[in-house]
């Protein structure tokens, strides 16, 4: 397959990136909910739009009432949030938990995917129990009790915990804290008795929840995939969720770059455009040469993935940690390059740079996926 | 495409018969390329054979035309063949400036005459060419060429020196820019082929930090070149001053070659390779190093998902026309620091420049060759430029 998208694909990017620029864009989303102090921190009305465009259930099964795509449709549209910076619940609903439900049964699917379908419902996921990423080890209990479980414990970092309908949540049910078995993944409703949720915003002015589970009371059949076999659901659902944060890092990659090369267009300083300066063009060019390269190991990763690779696994990693790499350097370069004003509210380069920082602690940091390239690669 | 996969059949089929078990070795010395030429020599019995076999094929030239003596083979039939091979490890039958350079200038912008005469010679690998672009006083600024060659009618009489003209001691002939008329810079080059064995021609090695000397300074004194070569045959490729284009064209070829933009040695992680090599010195790979090591894949592996991309793109005309100065760029700067953590991992045993274990010094030597990659071909700052004007369109670039 070559590395570059088909015609449908090419097609699905113009639409994609025409509508979430009209309607996704900074004024319009992210600046007009955090002014509002938004407790949801996205919209539903755009949400709803997404839903209307196929974009929600684009990776839910034909036979599911999705339309069957693949990541590398699902990392066009995230690549376009991205350089949007459009507050959304795509990734944790339309990504990570779709692709846990599809590890679901067909009562679980039934319950949840129509909504999601349809844009009336989000989904968050609740892995992280420290503050950095270490799926590693799982201390949250789910006990054995009647029919179904109590869970206890808490989660941090639960990207739209309080704002979501069910979140999918990845518990201990046998074993030590860092054992690979004996975890189990729940999707837990949003009315469960005992789940509390304190919401913290971010940086990115996105919300987030450390939330706790005090003996929260759960049916068996809120059980998705296999008891004590929940380790290659979470799995799955990692490395659909690292690819897709990788695109939209891509995003927030380029978005930046962009808006940068502009102003270096524009912006004149001793009687000269600043772009003529030799010392801001190379380092201009260095950042393209980055975002192109970390562009294709995404697309790489999510051909991979699509292709069920055993290779996919590594690729995403790498793709994670170039596109956190090189994000980083795109932000702090499009920030400097700004100058004063690039510290200002009123601009939005700043905004890059924020959300760069919350985009690439989800699901691992840079540190984390490079030193994960490592271990797959064995060393 | 049942078509190649019968094509692979026949190829695999084809190598196990013609390709020599000496052949399927790693290179390991100098002597193990042939490079061809009127005074080449083969070092055995199976070099000779493996080339002839590839030449009676065309596959020294796979996809040049029958009739220049390729095999006229696809682009998606030559990565079969390319394929093959790497899986048997085939070296290459023959390596070229001729092959790799000349061959793609001469493809688009020469003459019939020249097509039949200069292509055949290299593919069978009769005449070995090299390259006459930089000057001691025109590096980067390659447009500023002075040797000058003065047209005396059916002749042109050629002065000047070049300088980094890659293994011009043996090279039989040169192609080469010369300054036809001085009151144009960019339309008063001409791309000059010529007889190294002409009078008038010295060449001197020059020896490099890595003790070899692949490079030589190249002296014209008087040296009388003739306008044509026989019917169709004229000495220069394209148009009298007009060689810019072709020198520009040969620059993309030559940055994507240099780029490793076909994947290669480039492209690969290394840090589970450093972890064997280490535990073979009997040392540990220490956290720190690991950690570059990790990062050095990370990018060698993005690397290579975006050699696989371009060259992708380059096939159906995709690619932005300067992203090869992009590849070029990133790749030679990604070879060096693979180098650089080599030594590192290699510690004082790869400081030794002469001894057995290093088969001479191997690993210091290549870190120093390495050094050349960002800046041959056009340096690193020179594709910054080149990005920065033509890709990004900043002002005044």
């Amino acid at each position: 397959m070559p590395l570059y998208h088909n015609e449908d694909q090419a097609m699905l990017a113009n639409t994609a990136r025409g509508f979430i620029a009209e309607e996704g864009n900074i004024a319009k989303q992210l600046r007009h909910w955090r002014d509002r102090n938004c407790k949801d921190g996205f919209g539903h009305g755009l949400w709803k739009q997404m839903a209307e465009m196929g974009f929600t259930g684009m990776l839910v099964e034909e036979a599911d009432g999705g339309l069957g795509m693949g990541h590398v449709e699902a990392g066009i549209v995230l690549e376009e949030i991205g350089r949007n910076l459009t507050p959304s619940p795509f990734l944790t609903s339309s990504v990570l938990a779709a692709t846990a439900l599809k590890h679901g049964s067909n009562d679980l699917k039934g319950r949840y995917l129509p909504g999601l379908i349809a844009g009336d419902s989000v989904f968050a996921v609740a892995i992280d129990e420290t503050a950095k990423h270490r799926p590693s080890r799982i201390t949250t209990r789910a006990e054995k009790s009647g029919n179904g479980f109590k869970l206890s414990g808490s989660k941090s970092f639960v990207i739209h915990g309080s704002s979501s309908d069910m979140i999918v949540v990845a518990a201990r049910t046998s074993g030590s804290d860092e054992d690979a078995d004996g975890i189990t993944l729940f999707a837990v409703p949003k009315d469960a008795a005992g789940m509390s949720h304190e919401a913290v915003r971010l940086v990115d002015s996105s919300m987030a929840t450390h939330t706790k589970f005090d003996a929260v009371e759960l049916d068996g059949d809120a059980v998705i995939g296999e008891i004590d076999g929940g380790r290659a659901v979470l799995d799955a659902m990692l490395l659909a969720g690292r690819v897709g944060a990788a695109a939209e890092g891509v995003g927030v990659a380029r978005g930046a770059m962009d808006m940068t090369v502009d102003y270096l267009k524009q912006r004149k300083q001793f009687g000269r455009l600043i772009g003529e300066f030799q010392a801001l063009q190379h380092r201009t060019s260095h950042l393209y040469s980055e975002v192109e390269i970390a562009r294709a190991a995404t697309i790489k990763a999510q051909q991979l993935l699509d292709g069920g690779s055993a290779h996919a696994e590594l690729m995403a990693s790498v793709a994670k940690a170039k596109v956190a790499k090189t994000a980083r350097l795109a932000v702090q370069e499009g920030v400097q390059m700004h100058g004063g004003i690039g510290m200002t509210d009123e601009y939005d380069i700043g905004l890059y740079m924020k959300r760069d920082r919350a985009l690439a602690e989800f699901l691992g940091d840079a540190h984390f996926h490079a030193n994960r390239v490592a271990e797959l690669s064995g060393y | 495409m049942p078509d190649l996969e019968n094509f692979r059949t026949e190829t695999r089929a084809w190598l196990e018969a013609n390709c020599p078990p000496e052949m399927r070795e790693p290179v390991r010395g100098e002597d193990d390329i042939y490079w061809g030429g009127r005074n080449a020599t083969f070092k055995n019995d199976a070099q000779k054979a493996w080339l002839e076999a590839c030449i009676a094929l065309g596959y020294t030239v796979p996809m040049w035309p029958k009739a220049y003596g390729g095999a006229g083979l696809t682009a998606a039939e030559a990565k079969v063949l390319r394929e093959e091979m790497g899986r048997i490890n085939a070296r290459p039958p023959l390596s070229s400036f001729g092959i790799w350079m000349l061959g793609p200038a001469l493809l688009h912008f020469g003459t019939e005459g020249q097509k039949q005469r200069f292509l055949n010679e290299i593919a069978r690998g009769e005449i070995r060419w090299c390259q006459g672009y930089s000057e001691p006083g025109s590096g980067s600024d390659l447009v500023s060429l002075q040797t000058f060659g003065e047209d005396k009618g059916d002749h042109w009489v050629v002065n000047g020196q070049k300088i980094w003209t890659s293994y011009a001691d043996h090279a039989d002939w040169i192609f080469c820019l010369v300054r036809t008329d001085k009151a144009d810079k960019y339309q008063g080059i001409t791309f000059m082929l010529f007889d190294m064995a002409s009078e008038g021609v010295t060449t001197k090695p020059i020896k490099l930090i890595s003790g070899s000397s692949p490079f030589c300074e190249t002296f014209f004194d008087n040296v009388a070149v003739p306008k044509s070569y026989g019917d169709d045959c004229p000495a220069q490729v394209g148009t009298i001053n007009r060689g810019w284009d072709v020198a520009k064209y040969l620059l993309g070829h030559e940055r994507e070659m240099i780029s490793g933009a076909d994947g290669g040695e480039r492209a690969a992680a290394i840090g589970a390779a450093m972890k064997r090599h280490a535990a073979k010195l009997g040392d540990e790979i220490d956290p720190v190093l690991r950690a570059e090591l990790a990062n050095f894949d990370v990018d060698a592996l993005a690397y290579a998902a975006m050699g696989e991309k371009f060259l992708d793109e380059i096939k159906v005309g995709k690619a932005h026309p300067a992203q090869p100065n992009m590849m070029k760029y990133a790749g030679t700067e990604l070879n060096k620091r693979r180098h650089e953590l080599v030594m590192a991992v290699g510690g004082s045993r790869a400081l030794e420049w002469e001894s057995e274990a290093t088969e001479g010094g191997k690993p210091s030597k290549s870190w120093l060759r390495t050094k050349a990659n960002s800046i041959e071909g056009g340096t690193s700052e020179v594709m910054l430029n080149v990005i920065a004007k033509r890709i990004l369109d900043l002002p005044g670039a």
